[in-house]
C-alpha cells in the first residue's frame, strides 16, 4: 500500500568543491510518499532549500530509468542503496520506513574526485575505454551482418557483460577502489565475439595499463562489486579478464 | 514569401542518393586535417557523426552536458532499430520501409530523405555488428527480428529491451577510439550556449564549462547540432531530466528555421503518473505490444470495482473485456502506430473506462501469449496435458527472456508484479518529430550549421514509427553527414581557422554572460522547477494529445504570462563561476518558455489533424485524424523575428507514394 506522510531524516555529504572540506549535514523531509523515487525525495528537499535561500544539494542524475548510469549515491553504506540490482533513481521510498535516518555520501575513490556534494568525476572510465575498449573498425562497408554467425550462447554472454552502465558502483563498493568489474566486463564482451579477436591481446593490456595509471586499486576478490552492481555484472568477468591478461602477457614479444 | 531550397537531387527516388554520392565534392585528406568540425551532443547521431568524421581526417570537437558521452539519452531507447534487411523473407525491401515510414508519418515527410534513410538502414546493422554490438540472435547464430507498430513485416533488430544502450555504447566506443588517437577532443560537462556567426556563416560556439562555470570560445568550420528533441517542454516526458532544446533554440534565434514544432509524439505505453512529486515518466517499450493485448472492461461496474481495488483484472472474464485496438483496427490490432494507439486509449479513458484511481490507465495484458508460449515450450519438451498453472509458468520463462528488464523496471516503479497482474499503462510525451529545418544535406538555413537525429525535422513527418529513431540517428551520423558535409566544406578549404579573439566571438560571449547575469539578477521567490511544471501543465492540457483553436489561443497567452512571471520571480541559487545545476536548469527552462509558445502557434496555424497533431475540429466520423492536403501539404518552417515568427512553407511532393487517408483497419 502506498503511504503519503513518511518523515525522513537525511544526513547528506556537503562539499562546496574539490578543494573545500566536506561534512555531513542533517535535513528533515516530511510528507514523503512511498511511491516517490529516492531522487524525487531529493527534488522535494532541494525545492525546500531553494525557497529558504539555501544552496540545493548537487547530485548527478539524468535518465531516471536506471540505464544512463549517471546517478551515484552511496546510501547507508551501500552504492545505490539497500536493494539489489537497482540504481539510485529506481530506488523508491517504499524501501524505507517512516522515521528512518538515511546517510547519503558520494562515491568514494581516489580516481573519482568529488566535484561538489554528491557529484564525482568519473572521466577515468572514459579514458580506459579510449585506451582499448573498442573494435577498430571504421564506418564503411562492413560485411553483411549475417555473414558471421555467432551462437546464441556467445551472443547472450557478450550481451550480459555489455549491460554494464558505467556508473562506478563497483569501484565505490570495493575496499581497494578497484575498477576490475567495469574493465573486465568490456574486455569479456569483446573477447567473446569473433569481431574482437584481432585486438584481443593488445586490448586487455592497454586497458589494464590505463586502469592502473588512473589510480584504481587492485582486485582482491572480495566480490563486493558484484553484490552492489545494479546490472548484475558477474565477477566471472574478472576471472575471464585475468585469463585474457595472463595469456596476453605470456605472448608479449 | 521566401522559398526554401531543400536541394533534393534530380532523378528517380531510388537513384537520388547513389547519384548524389557519385557527384558530391570530395576533399583532399591533407585539407581535411585543417578543417574543424564541432559536434553538439553525443547520442547516436552525435557520437556516430563525430567518430565517422574523425576517421575521415577532420579535426573534431564534441560537447555534451553529461559527465560522459555514454550517458546521452539514446541510451534509454528500449525496443529496437529498423532495417530493411528482409532476413525474415517476409516481403521487406527499401521501398516497403520507405512506404511504411511515409505512411506512418501521415504523409508529412520529405520523400527523398525518407528513401535515403531506408536505403542506408541495412548498412547500419552491418556496421553495428562489426563494432561488436551484441544483438539478439537465434540458435543458428543468425540475427533475430521482431515487429513494431505500423508495419506488417519483422524488421526490428534488438538487444533485449536495451537496444539503445548497446547501439550507443557501440558508437561511444568508436568515438572514444578517436579520442584515444587524438582525432576528437571531448568536452564532457560542457553546454553550448551560443552560436557564433561571422559574415553570415556559422563559425563556432560559446560553451560553458559546467564544472568551473567558465565560458569558452570554440571555432569550427562547421557545427553539427545533434542535441536531441524538445519533449521536456511538457515537463513530464520519457526524456532524461537534462534533455533540452537550448542548443537548437540558440541556433533558431541566430537564423535557423524551426520546422513543424507541433509534431510531438505521445507514446501509448508508459507507466501512469503516480503523484504530484512525479519528475519524469517511464516508457514501457512498444515491443511489448508484440505479446501484450490492450484492454479495458466493457462494464462500468467492473471499472468501479477495479478503482476501489475490490476486483483484480484477472477476475474479469474474457467476454467482459474490450480489446479496443483489436476491435477498431482488426488488420493491425495491438500494433497500430503510436498516435493511433494513444488516441484510442484517451478515448476509452475519457469515456470513463480508465482502470486506476485517476481514471487514466488501461491494461497491457500478457496472459494470452504467456499461455501460447507455455504450450509451445511444453510441446517442445514433450510434456502433454500439463495443468494450466505449469503451462503459464513455462510461458512466463519465455516472456522473461524477451522482456525481463522491462518487467523488472515496471515492478520497481509501481510495486506491482506484472508477471501476475497486467501492466497499467497510459500515453506520455516521448519524441518530437519537429525540429530544425534541414535540406537534403542536413544543413539548416544557417550556412555551416547542420542538424542531425531528433534535432532535425526531416524523416518522420507527423508521426514516427517505433524503432525508427535509432535508425535515423545512426543513418545521419554514420552514412549521411560524412558525404553531405563535403558539399559545404569543399568550399571552405581556403578558410584558415579563425582566431577566437575575433570580435564576433567576444560579442557572443558577452551576450551569454549578460543572460547569465540577468538570471541571477531576478532574485525572485520561486525555484526554476516551479515554472517548468507550470509550463508542462499548460502544454499537456492544451497542446497534448488533443488540441483545439480555443485551447491553443489560451495556451499562448498563458505561456506569455508565465514567461513574464519567470523573469520577475525566478530564484537561481549559487554562483556563476561554480558547478551550478540550478543555473543550467534556469537557462534551459527560459528557452522552453519561448519554444512552448511556438509549438502552440504552429499547432494553431495547422488547421488539420495529422499524425501526432490532432485538432479536435478536424476528425473523421470514426474519430481518426483528418488531413487537409489541399491547404496543409507543406512543412511549416518558422523564422525567428524577435517579437514574433514568420512562416515559410516547403511544399511536399509525393511522386512515389500515392497520398491517401491513412488506414490501419
Amino acid at each position: 500500500m502506498s503511504e503519503n506522510n513518511m518523515k525522513i531524516t537525511l544526513k547528506v555529504w556537503r562539499q562546496r568543491n574539490n578543494k573545500a572540506k566536506g561534512a555531513l549535514e542533517t535535513y528533515k523531509v516530511d510528507e514523503v510518499s512511498s511511491d516517490m523515487s529516492f531522487l524525487e525525495m531529493f527534488d522535494v528537499l532541494n525545492d525546500k532549500l531553494i525557497r529558504e535561500g539555501k544552496d540545493p544539494i548537487a547530485f548527478d542524475h539524468d535518465c531516471r530509468e536506471g540505464i544512463c548510469g549517471m546517478c551515484s549515491m552511496y546510501i547507508n553504506g551501500q552504492p545505490h542503496g539497500p536493494l539489489q540490482g537497482v540504481t539510485t533513481c529506481q530506488l523508491h521510498m517504499r524501501s524505507f520506513k517512516d522515521g528512518d535516518t538515511i546517510v547519503v555520501e558520494p562515491w568514494r575513490a581516489k580516481a573519482f574526485p568529488v566535484i561538489k556534494d554528491l557529484v564525482v568525476d568519473r572521466s577515468a572510465f572514459d579514458r580506459i575505454i579510449a585506451a582499448g575498449g573498442f573494435i577498430s573498425v571504421n564506418t564503411g562497408n562492413a560485411q553483411d551482418a549475417n555473414a558471421l554467425p555467432i551462437s546464441k550462447e556467445l551472443a547472450d554472454r557478450a550481451f550480459a557483460a555489455a549491460a554494464c552502465i558505467g556508473c562506478g558502483a563497483c569501484v565505490a563498493a570495493c575496499k581497494n577502489s578497484s575498477a576490475m568489474l567495469f574493465v573486465s566486463a568490456k574486455v569479456t564482451q569483446l573477447s567473446l565475439l569473433p569481431q574482437g579477436e584481432p585486438e584481443r591481446q593488445s586490448r586487455v593490456l592497454d586497458m589494464a595499463a590505463q586502469m592502473d595509471a588512473e589510480g584504481f586499486g587492485s582486485c582482491t576478490n572480495t566480490g563486493a562489486c558484484e553484490a552492489e552492481c545494479p546490472k548484475g555484472i558477474s565477477v566471472s568477468n574478472i576471472a575471464h579478464m585475468n585469463r585474457e591478461f595472463f595469456a596476453a602477457e605470456l605472448n608479449k614479444k | 514569401m521566401a522559398t526554401l531550397d531543400s536541394k533534393i537531387p534530380e532523378g528517380p527516388v531510388e537513384k537520388k542518393w547513389t547519384n548524389y554520392k557519385s557527384h558530391v565534392h570530395l576533399i583532399n585528406p591533407a585539407n581535411k586535417r585543417n578543417l574543424e568540425v564541432i559536434v553538439i551532443g553525443s547520442g547516436l547521431a552525435g557520437a556516430s557523426a563525430a567518430a565517422s568524421l574523425a576517421e575521415l581526417g577532420y579535426k573534431v570537437k564534441v560537447f555534451c552536458f553529461q559527465d560522459s558521452p555514454r550517458r546521452a539519452h539514446s541510451i534509454a531507447a528500449q525496443g529496437g532499430i529498423n532495417a530493411a534487411k528482409n532476413y525474415q523473407n517476409d516481403g521487406d525491401s527499401d521501398y516497403r520501409l520507405f512506404y511504411d515510414t511515409v505512411k506512418g508519418g501521415d504523409y508529412r515527410s520529405r520523400e527523398a530523405n525518407v528513401y535515403r534513410l531506408a536505403e542506408v538502414s541495412a548498412n547500419i546493422i552491418d556496421q553495428c555488428v562489426a563494432q561488436g554490438v551484441p544483438f539478439a540472435r537465434e540458435y543458428g547464430g543468425m540475427l533475430s527480428n521482431r515487429s513494431f507498430g505500423g508495419v506488417l513485416v519483422q524488421r526490428t533488430f534488438y538487444a533485449a529491451g536495451q537496444t539503445g544502450q548497446q547501439l550507443l555504447l557501440g558508437a561511444y566506443s568508436a568515438l572514444e577510439r578517436q579520442v584515444g588517437m587524438g582525432a576528437v577532443q571531448m568536452y564532457s560537462r560542457h553546454e553550448m550556449l551560443e552560436l557564433v556567426m561571422i559574415d553570415g556563416k556559422c563559425r563556432g560556439i560559446i560553451a560553458r564549462d559546467l564544472v568551473s562555470g567558465k565560458l569558452e570560445r570554440h571555432f569550427g568550420h562547421a557545427v553539427l547540432l545533434c542535441s536531441g528533441g524538445y519533449g521536456n517542454v511538457f515537463f513530464l516526458s520519457t526524456n532524461a531530466m537534462g534533455s533540452n532544446v537550448t542548443a537548437a533554440w540558440k541556433a533558431h534565434k541566430q537564423g535557423a528555421y524551426f520546422a513543424n514544432p507541433c509534431y510531438t509524439q505521445i507514446h501509448p505505453t508508459c507507466i501512469p503518473v503516480s503523484g504530484h512529486h512525479q519528475s519524469k515518466l517511464t516508457l514501457m517499450s512498444e515491443s511489448l505490444r508484440n505479446d501484450g493485448r490492450i484492454w479495458v472492461p466493457k462494464k462500468k461496474e467492473d471499472v468501479e470495482a477495479l478503482r476501489k481495488k475490490q476486483k483484480k483484472a484477472s477476475q474479469i472474464p474474457e467476454e467482459d473485456r474490450d480489446y479496443y485496438l483489436e476491435r477498431r483496427y482488426p488488420a493491425f490490432g495491438n500494433l497500430v502506430p503510436r498516435d493511433v494507439a494513444s488516441r484510442a486509449a484517451k478515448e476509452r479513458c475519457d469515456a470513463g473506462f480508465g482502470v486506476n484511481a485517476t481514471g487514466e490507465a488501461v491494461f497491457l495484458d500478457f496472459t494470452t501469449n504467456t499461455r501460447r508460449y507455455g504450450n509451445i515450450e511444453a510441446t517442445k519438451h514433450g510434456h502433454h496435458n500439463l495443468p494450466d498453472a505449469e503451462i503459464m509458468e513455462l510461458g512466463r520463462g519465455v516472456i522473461k527472456e524477451k522482456y525481463g528488464n522491462l518487467f523488472d523496471m515496471y515492478k520497481q516503479i509501481t510495486g506491482v508484479d506484472p508477471y501476475q497482474e497486467p501492466m497499467q499503462i497510459y500515453p506520455a510525451v516521448h519524441y518530437t518529430m519537429g525540429g530544425l529545418w534541414v535540406d537534403y544535406n542536413l544543413m539548416t538555413t544557417v550556412p555551416g550549421l547542420y542538424a542531425l537525429g531528433e534535432a532535425n525535422f526531416s524523416d518522420h513527418g507527423a508521426n514516427r514509427l517505433g524503432a525508427s529513431a535509432l535508425m535515423q540517428g545512426l543513418a545521419d551520423g554514420y552514412f549521411v553527414i560524412p558525404y553531405t558535409i563535403g558539399d559545404y566544406l569543399s568550399t571552405e578549404i581556403r578558410t584558415k581557422a579563425i582566431s577566437t579573439d575575433h570580435e564576433a566571438f567576444a560579442q557572443a560571449e558577452k551576450s551569454v554572460q549578460e543572460k547569465i547575469d540577468k538570471l541571477f539578477a531576478v532574485k525572485g521567490t520561486q525555484p526554476v522547477d516551479y515554472f517548468h511544471r507550470e509550463l508542462g501543465k499548460i502544454m499537456w492540457e492544451k497542446c497534448g494529445m488533443a488540441r483545439n483553436a480555443k485551447g491553443l489561443q489560451e495556451a499562448i497567452s498563458e505561456i506569455q504570462k508565465l514567461r513574464e512571471a519567470f523573469w520577475k520571480d525566478v530564484r537561481v541559487t549559487g554562483e556563476k563561476d561554480e558547478f551550478n545545476p540550478e543555473l543550467e536548469k534556469a537557462g534551459r527552462v527560459a528557452d522552453f518558455l519561448e519554444l512552448g509558445e511556438l509549438v502552440c502557434k504552429d499547432a494553431l496555424d495547422r488547421n488539420e489533424s495529422c499524425g501526432g497533431h490532432f485538432r479536435e475540429e478536424y476528425q473523421t466520423e470514426e474519430g481518426e485524424a483528418l488531413r487537409d492536403d489541399e491547404k496543409y501539404n507543406y512543412v511549416a518552417a518558422w523564422e525567428y523575428k524577435g517579437a514574433d515568427w514568420e512562416l515559410h512553407k516547403e511544399e511536399l511532393k509525393f511522386e512515389n507514394i500515392k497520398i491517401a487517408q491513412r488506414s490501419y483497419k
